[in-house]
Formats: C-alpha cells, structure tokens, sequence
C-alpha cells in the first residue's frame, strides 16, 4: 500500500506543477507574443479567469488606446478573480474567450427575467439590463430588482455541493451494503475525518448530547472544506472563491448562529443578562455587562463569517500575486518576466501545499468554533465554576 | 468594498443549497454512516471484551490444571514417601522380629544345654556316687572280713566324731 502511494506522489506532484507551469507560461507566451499591441483589459482577460470584463474589452479595438494603456494592473486583475462573475472564464486562445455563460435570473416590478448571460456579453443590453464592472445594472439606472442569478461561485457551489453529495451518499450506500466490515477505499479517507469530527471536535466541546449537533457539524466541515479544495483547483471545475465569498461564509456563520440561539438553555440568556461572577454595578444602573455579552453573541458568528473569508481570499490573492508579478517582470522584459515565472511557479506550489493545510484546517476552525458555541449554549451550571 | 458586500443573489442560492444539503446529508448520509459506526464500533468493542474473557477463561484454566498438575506431583510425592517408609518400618520391624526369635532361640538353646548339662552332671554324679559307694563297699567288704579291723574301723569313725 506504502508503495503504491508513494507512486502516486512520484507523479502527481511533478503532474500538478507541469500543469501549473505549463497552463500559466502558455497563456503568458499567448501574451509575450503581443506584447505591447494588447490592451490593459485584454491583458487580464487572458490572465484571469474572471469575468470578461465587456464594457471596457470593446474599447480594446479603439486603436487610439492600445498603446496607452499597456500597464497590468495586477490589483484589479485579481479583484477581478476574487469577486463574483455572470460567466465562468475558462480559458483565452488568442482573441477567443473560452467561457461559460451563466443563467442571469432577475426579479424585479415586471416579473421574472431568465437568460443567458451571454445575451449580456461585450456590454449589449438584454431586457433592459446589462453587466457593468462584473454586476448587473438597470439600464434605467432603476435599482429597484433583486438578482438572483447562477454567478460563477453559485455554479462552482453547486459543482462542489454534487461531488460532496455523491461521495457521502455513495458512502453511506456502501455502509448499508456492506454491513460492519473495515472501511474501503474512499470511506477510508471520510471515515477518519468524520471521527476526527466527532471525538475531537464534537464529543469535547458539546458533551453528551453532541449527537443532536453532529449531522450539522460534519456538514459545514465537509462543506467547507470541499469549496475550499474545489477553490484550490486552478481550472475549470474549480478555481471560483466560493469559501472566500462573504455571502457564502455569511449564511454558514448564521447557521451556526441560529443553531446557537434556538438550542441555547435558560442559563444561557441568564448568563447575558446577568453575568455571574460580575459586581452588581456593572450591571444595574448601566447595564454594561449585558451590553458587552450581547454583543459577544453577535460577534461570535461575526468573527466566524470574517475569518473563512479572510483566509480563503488572502489565499487566492497570494497565489494570484505570485503569478501577477510574472506578467509584472514581463512587461519590463520577456526574459525577465520567464526568469521571474521560475520563482512565482516555485512559490506558488508551495502557496498550493500550504492552501491545501489552510483548506483543512478553516474547515476545522470553522467547525470546531460552532461546536464550542453549541457547547455553551447548551451548558448547564458550570458557568459559576468558571468565572 | 465590493469584497465585504454580499450579493443577494448568493445568499439566496446558498441558503435554499446550504438548507438541501444540510437536511439530505443528515438524513441519507450523516445518519447511516454514523450508525454504521457506533454498531462496528460496539461490536468491535464486544469482540475485544469476548476475546478478553476468552484469554482470562484461557488463562484460569491453565492455571487450573497447573494446580492439578502440581497437585498430583504432590501426591505422588507423598505416596513415594509414604511406600518409603512403609518399606522402612517393614524391614526394621522384621529385623527386630528376627532379632528377637534368634534371642529367643538362643536363650531357649542356652537353657536346654544347661538342663542337659546339669541333667549329664546330675546323672554322672550320682553314677560317680553309685561306683563308689559299690567300690567302697567292695573295699569294706574286703577289708572287714575280719573282726579286728572291724573294730579297728568303728573306732577310728568313732573318734572322728566328737560327742558334744
């Protein structure tokens, strides 16, 4: 067994870094080749696998601007890749965006809109909307519309959400079917991790009635980690900040903090309301105490919301950095912008192992903070003992 | 900061998909596989607790028959023992039996030689007796045949004895 992954290893990792190498320098030489007749847009359209960014691609064949602008701007490049998009970019040949369009789903006075994004392509108006620095706009400037569309980390969601829904239910399957007999293939590397869930995160922190809480734990962890891991992947099944979306961290966070609230004993609004262990006077006249305990409860989920997102997205802006600076160096020097590549490639591979840790242990972070929240607010009594 | 403001449409798609996945996961996957543990867990637990007790039965029956093992060494033992000195005494009461029989034989031999003895003796004796009272009355005979001597005789026995 020993062996045979240790095979493994010896190929995926040369595999993983030819790849990294071989998907960035082609796109760098599509780019090397045009130097200076590219545009700064079209520059980050091939660099990014963001949105294409129409509305300003169409000044690209404004021959006035195309040597004006021949400057990266690296930090909106990857703000770009950070943000959200109506279509998925996969990959630039040449002039042609290789890209999925996306639903575009609009409610908004007259009804429901449905379309493709792609009728939003290059700027055009489609139904009275259109796509304007990555978001959809009115083109009455009319704000009054809520947009519900299939954006690029929706649809990366949903991928990450079915390959996790196939792999549990597939599991389970096979528990059912095999009966009790020792864990087998990829149960044996979800099996570990669902009791690493249980022992060290929701037996310790919850106590006995972790059971009512396991089932939601082990989903955030296998949730975010997936996304996470799905976001690692530089290319087309992953590759969207999903996990460093704070919409995404916002609903998990109020989650667990709903969980929190509706599960949380007397004690627990007892222990806010007046605090034990504290002199009177920092609760009567001002209520102080109650004030700070209140807002502890609402920056617990805060703080969870805040750290997923801030992890996740410092990590894709770092290996994004790293990768800019080739593009950087290469508009000084073509040579330059190669001799660069080796180190940005070197230290992104390494970023890629330590995201692959960050990947994890978020996930358990996340995890076991909502386990040490359900923990206090079901605890009965103890409060006294420890303040 | 476009960044830190969420979008409604994200929260919308990820609540409903959260949601889903949350209640499928818990009912179709989370449960059985969770099950599926405790019982492998229980009865992995109840193989080591009978395989446990299997060694500890293992273990007490092997002390057991070392106990009956030593037990009969012990007996053994003690019967050697005991035949031993069954032997002994048997033999020191036989030669003490002999020992006495001989005695006895010998004191009964020495006895009956003595009564011969003294019988052969007693028998000589009174032959001797018988031969010289015959001699001597022969001798008397002849020599009393006449009277003088036979006065002579008495006188001299006569003499011989003092009349008080």
């Amino acid at each position: 067994m020993a062996r045979s992954n240790r095979k493994i290893f010896k190929y995926l990792i040369p595999t993983f870094i030819i790849l990294l190498y071989v998907g960035y320098a082609g796109i760098k030489v599509v780019y090397a080749n045009e130097p200076v007749k590219e545009t700064q847009q079209n520059v980050e359209n091939v660099v990014a696998d963001s949105s294409v960014n129409t509305a300003e691609t169409s000044a690209e064949h404004k021959p006035a601007e195309e040597h004006k602008e021949a400057k990266l701007d690296a930090g909106k490049l990857i703000m770009e890749h950070i943000a959200d998009a109506h279509d998925w970019h996969i990959a630039t040949i040449g002039h042609n965006h290789i890209s999925i369009p996306l639903p575009v789903i609009i409610k908004d006075a007259n009804g429901l809109h449905v379309f493709s994004s792609s009728h939003l392509h290059e700027g055009e108006v489609y139904q009275g909307y259109k796509i304007e620095e990555g978001k959809i706009i009115a083109e009455n400037g009319n704000d009054d519309f809520y947009d519900l569309s299939i954006t690029k980390n929706v649809a990366a969601m949903f991928i990450a959400v079915f390959a996790l829904l196939w792999i549990m239910l597939s599991i389970a399957g096979s528990y059912k079917r095999n009966g009790i007999v020792a864990p087998k293939g990829i149960q044996s590397f979800v099996e570990p991790l669902i009791f690493f869930i249980r022992d060290e995160v929701a037996i310790p922190s919850i106590g006995k009635k972790y059971e009512k809480y396991l089932p939601y734990l082990l989903t955030i962890f296998f949730f975010i980690f997936f996304n996470n891991i799905f976001g690692l992947i530089p290319f087309f099944p992953g590759g969207a900040n999903v996990t460093g979306n704070i919409s995404i961290t916002m609903i998990l966070a109020l989650f667990t903090f709903a969980i929190t609230s509706f599960s949380a004993k007397k004690e627990y609004w007892i222990h806010i309301i007046n605090t034990p262990g504290v002199p009177w006077w920092l609760k009567f006249p001002v209520p102080l105490m109650p004030i700070v305990e209140l807002i502890g409860v609402f920056s617990k989920p805060f703080v969870l919301m805040v750290r997923l997102f801030a992890n996740i997205t410092a990590g894709h802006i770092i290996m994004l950095g790293f990768f800019s600076l080739i593009f950087i160096f290469a508009e000084m020097n073509t040579g330059l912008g190669f001799g660069v590549s080796i180190f940005s490639v070197a230290f992104t591979t390494f970023m890629s192992f330590l995201e692959l840790l960050v990947a994890f242990l978020q996930a358990y972070v996340f995890t076991l903070l909502s386990a040490l929240y359900f923990g206090m607010a079901i605890e009965e009594h103890h409060s006294e003992e420890h303040h | 900061m476009e960044l830190v403001k969420p979008g409604i449409g994200l929260l919308f798609w990820m609540t409903i998909t959260f949601s889903i996945v949350l209640y499928i996961l818990t009912k179709f996957a989370w449960k059985p596989i969770l099950n599926s543990i405790r019982e492998r867990e229980s009865s992995i637990n109840e193989a080591i607790n009978a395989a446990d007790n299997a060694r500890k039965q293992m273990e007490s029956l092997k002390a057991d028959n070392e106990k009956l093992l030593a037990q009969a060494r012990a007996e053994r033992e003690r019967m050697l023992k005991e035949a031993n000195e069954m032997k002994d005494s048997i033999i020191a009461q036989a030669k003490r039996s002999a020992d006495e029989e001989g005695r006895k034989i010998i004191t009964n031999a020495k006895d009956s030689i003595e009564r011969e003895k003294l019988n052969a003796l007693n028998e000589l004796k009174t032959q001797v007796a018988v031969l010289s009272v015959d001699m001597a009355e022969k001798i008397l005979r002849k020599k009393m045949d006449d009277r003088t001597q036979q006065e002579a005789f008495v006188n001299d026995n006569l003499k011989s004895i003092k009349l008080n």
